[in-house]
């Protein structure tokens, strides 16, 4: 009982101080893996390839992906499936407070130049969360810092996936065939190289 | 139909068409919305959407509360926020099951490994995305490389770095706004 009503404390926090769509919630994921221990940096990027991947926004997504993972080890199925119940009511549970509230005064809210003066600062600090996620997913993925205690070792870089992530940035951003395809084709493509050269 | 179910419904169509949120959603927000079912014109639905993303939560949540609650009230916004979110519900809590039993297996264990490097590049470039329309001087710059530093090398919570960068916002405009 206790777990299910962290779980939505923290999800009702994520709702409340994201700002915007896509990865905007990736960085509270991972700060609440440092906090809660509820599920690995590998489990997260995990999620972020099946948020993608899969129909709906990617946050309500990733809330559904960690609250079924949460709740699983409580005892199965059903403590999963009420864990992702829970997670993604608490995401939304402040949006819709807000929003009501917002709603009844529209128009002096979305020209009050206080609220466009706070994105000027919230939307690079916004990047600089994802960033700081995406290095945190860099460590997972591409770089072991376990092997970097006595020095520099090349053991502890997986060559084989900065090669692949070089080529897929390449197929995102430079070939103009490729870089319009939706992003599960690049994670198929991916899982395939995975399997073939063993990585993980 | 009861407008409450054909709300839920509607809504919960939308969120399964929906491949990211965000603005791959305002297309089918369109056509089932403003064309189809008439719950909002399309200049109320652009005011919803921009408004959507400067408050708290994701972008396709508070479209539809807005819309939603446009049109039938408090408990309009309830049943459209609901339906949104409905089939992510269904569809992860299917896959996350799958996953969790199968990822035991080595080549499951491979693929994800692979799956990693890329979820990395789909972050750079959604951070470099971002960037263009984020830093548009010195001092957003000054914020977005704080922010970053300070989030990879201190515990902090992101809310702290969120009400940071809000206040900072606020101040260097309205000071910078007297010279």
């Amino acid at each position: 009982m206790m777990l299910y009503l962290q779980l939505f404390y923290e999800f009702f926090k994520t709702g409340l101080f994201t700002i915007g769509g896509g990865m905007a919630t990736v960085p509270f994921l991972y700060k609440m893996s440092d906090a809660t221990g509820w599920f690995t940096y590998n489990d997260l990027a995990n999620m972020i390839a099946v948020g993608e991947s899969t129909p709906g926004p990617i946050g309500v997504n990733m809330a559904t992906y960690v609250g079924f993972v949460t709740g699983i080890e409580q005892g199965g199925l059903p403590f999963a499936i009420l864990g992702a119940v829970v997670a993604t009511l608490g995401l939304i549970t402040p949006s819709i407070i807000v929003i009501l509230i917002i709603a009844a005064f529209l128009k002096s809210f979305k020209d009050n130049q206080y609220v466009g003066f706070a994105f000027y600062g919230l939307r690079p600090a916004s990047a600089g969360l994802i960033a700081a996620a995406g290095i945190s997913v860099i460590q997972s993925a591409l770089i072991f810092p376990e092997y970097f205690k006595d020095g520099f070792n090349p053991d502890g870089i997986n060559w084989i996936g900065c090669a692949l992530a070089i080529v897929l940035w390449l197929l995102t951003n430079k070939i103009n065939k490729t870089k319009k395809l939706h992003p599960v084709i690049f994670i198929a493509f991916s899982a395939i190289i995975g399997i073939v050269f063993s990585m993980g | 139909m009861n407008i409450y179910l054909d709300m839920f419904l509607t809504f919960a169509r939308i969120g399964g068409l929906t491949f990211g949120g965000g603005y791959a959603m305002l297309p089918i927000l369109q056509h089932e919305v403003v064309e189809n079912k008439k719950w909002a014109t399309e200049e109320e639905l652009i005011d919803y959407f921009a408004i959507g993303q400067c408050t708290p939560g994701i972008i396709a949540v508070n479209t539809a509360t807005f819309i939603g609650q446009k049109y039938k009230g408090i408990l309009g916004g309830i049943v459209a926020t609901l339906g949104v979110v409905f089939p992510s519900l269904i569809i992860i809590s299917l896959l996350a099951g799958m996953i969790e039993a199968f990822s035991h297996i080595a080549w499951v264990q491979h693929a994800f490994g692979g799956i990693r490097v890329c979820v990395c590049v789909l972050i750079f470039n959604a951070v470099t995305k971002l960037l263009k329309k984020a830093i548009i001087d010195k001092f957003t710059f000054v914020i977005f490389l704080a922010v970053t530093l300070g989030s990879c090398f201190s515990n902090l919570s992101p809310v702290i770095f969120v009400i940071f960068a809000a206040v900072a916002g606020i101040m260097i405009k309205t000071l910078g706004g007297k010279k």
